[in-house]
């Protein structure tokens, strides 16, 4: 229901529990998710997810109607879904966020 | 549409460009081989294989290049004690109807002399590839591949469901279509499977696609890049759902591996990861390595879509680059053919870029360059790779 949900959120399939973001959502902003008034602590960007519905650890996590790996943490209504919360059921997700923290680069 | 004059070719296929292939056959031979080219970086190309030991899966790849519809004379430059088979390569390339030479760096004097007769071969052969007889070309006449690199969230949703429609399209007028990297097809494997032209082909794919998990999962990482989650993909299948959308939803006629030429009109996936145990490392270490694959398979050009925003293009065949994330698009709009975050924005359909995408690749074909060939992009990688023949039922038709 777009009305009660933020246009920026798309919507992929009807079984997903992840929104997609069209546009990034700055920190601070308050968002409806779901007829649910929501604070983002921290700038999400374009591309990147957001919870539709609370997902519990182990649960999968849906995109185009198709899982997309399981989640290791609680992540609740219009959180950020992404590698704190979310590991692949394949192989695991390399980045260099531990090389950034340690230069300095904020990205 | 006025019609596509291509390249007429002794085998019967047709290309919709006239390179004069200059190719290494060692690193060794690698810096002549480009000041060769030089003078000439339109019409001359550098492809090659780095490696000085014996290589079944290099010295075919080689071969097929070499023999590409979009190359019209081959200039082979060896050092002279590596193991490459140049006296089969080179055989090919004269069976094949095309201009070729020979050059050996410890016996034609060195660097200066060698790049010297070299260049006058290139010389030479850019005034005979002139002469080949021009035909007119159809649409299905054309082969097209697609890679995605650089992806990020929105490849997912708006370059490669694009390039998908653009797929369906070009299938149903009888071109012949290649999308690949099974390594990002993994969590994929039952969607596709079901639309294989046959049962026998539906566990081809399967199997492909659980070759890659394994070899992967040996080597301890995904075909995934830091970047990849930086632009918000979190795991490798969701990075292959956003993939997997490049081919559309055509029936798919079968399963190559690189150097198969596809043996009529169709939606085909090529099966890169390698056969046996693990061996020379990652299947293909960068988006080029896939690039050259496809054209080994035959491609005419290949689609390239991304998100995050990748600059390259390829020696020998076009690369239309199709910019996923609006974003990106404005930073990066003088290396981007195709705007495909207007998806996103708002401000197109997945139909009206399909369309656009179709309508670029008949001009290009018909010999209007791309963004990367008006840049100079001539990149190339060939890595040492292993491979068995594919199977009965990989094609069926």
């Amino acid at each position: 229901m777009t009305d009660e949900t933020d246009n920026r959120l798309l919507l992929l399939a009807p079984q997903d529990n992840v929104y997609v973001l069209r546009d990034q959502i700055e920190a601070g902003e308050t968002i409806m998710v779901e007829g649910r008034r929501i604070a983002v602590p921290r700038r999400i960007g374009l591309g990147h997810k957001l919870a539709r519905a609370a997902i519990a650890p182990g649960d999968k996590v849906l995109k185009y109607g198709a899982p997309i790996g399981s989640a290791t943490a609680p992540i609740g209504l219009g959180e950020h879904v992404h590698t704190h919360n979310v590991k692949s059921d394949y192989t695991p997700t390399y980045t260099l966020d531990e090389a950034r923290r340690e230069h300095g680069d904020a990205q | 549409m006025t019609a596509i004059m291509g390249f007429q070719r002794a085998d019967g296929r047709k290309g919709i460009r006239n390179i004069v292939a200059v190719a290494y056959l060692v690193e060794c031979a690698h810096h002549v081989a480009s000041r060769i080219v030089a003078p000439t970086p339109e019409q001359a190309h550098v492809i090659g294989f780095p490696g000085c030991f014996p290589n079944d899966y290099a010295q075919r790849m080689m071969e097929r290049l070499c023999t590409h519809p979009n190359v019209g004379a081959v200039l082979l430059v060896s050092l002279g004690c590596e193991s490459f088979n140049r006296y089969q390569l080179e055989q090919v390339v004269r069976d094949s109807g095309r201009p070729v030479e020979t050059l050996i760096i410890q016996r034609d004097g060195g660097t200066r002399a060698t790049i010297e007769k070299g260049q006058a071969f290139v010389a030479r052969a850019i005034e005979q590839v002139e002469a080949v007889r021009r035909v007119p070309m159809d649409v299905s006449d054309l082969v097209i591949g697609t890679v995605c690199g650089g992806s990020d969230g929105t490849s997912g949703i708006s370059g490669n469901p694009a390039v998908g429609r653009a797929f369906d399209r070009f299938v149903a007028e009888g071109a012949t279509c290649i999308f690949e990297e099974t390594g990002e097809l993994i969590g994929c494997e039952d969607i596709m499977a079901a639309r294989a032209a046959t049962p026998a082909l539906a566990a081809e794919l399967r199997t492909s696609v659980d070759k890659a998990a394994r070899y992967y999962a040996t080597l301890g990482y995904g075909s995934f890049a830091s970047g990849n989650a930086d632009g918000g993909l979190t795991t490798i299948e969701e990075k292959s759902m956003g993939a997997y959308a490049k081919s559309g939803q055509s029936p798919i006629s079968g399963l190559i591996k690189p150097g198969d030429i596809p043996p009529g009109g169709g939606l085909y996936l090529m099966d890169v990861v390698p056969d046996g145990e693990v061996r020379f490392g990652f299947p293909n270490i960068s988006d080029n390595a896939e690039i050259v694959e496809m054209m080994a398979s035959g491609v005419h050009m290949t689609l390239f879509v991304t998100g995050r925003g990748s600059v390259v293009g390829s020696a020998l065949a076009p690369v239309i680059k199709i910019a996923a994330n609006p974003h990106m698009y404005e930073r990066l709009s003088e290396d981007m053919d195709v705007n495909a975050g207007r998806i996103i924005s708002g401000s197109a359909t997945l139909d009206e870029i399909g369309a656009e995408i179709h309508d670029l690749v008949l001009r290009v074909a018909g010999g209007e360059p791309t963004k990367s060939e008006e840049l100079g992009h001539t990149e190339f990688i060939l890595t040492y790779k292993s491979f068995e023949p594919i199977g009965p039922s990989c094609l069926p038709v």
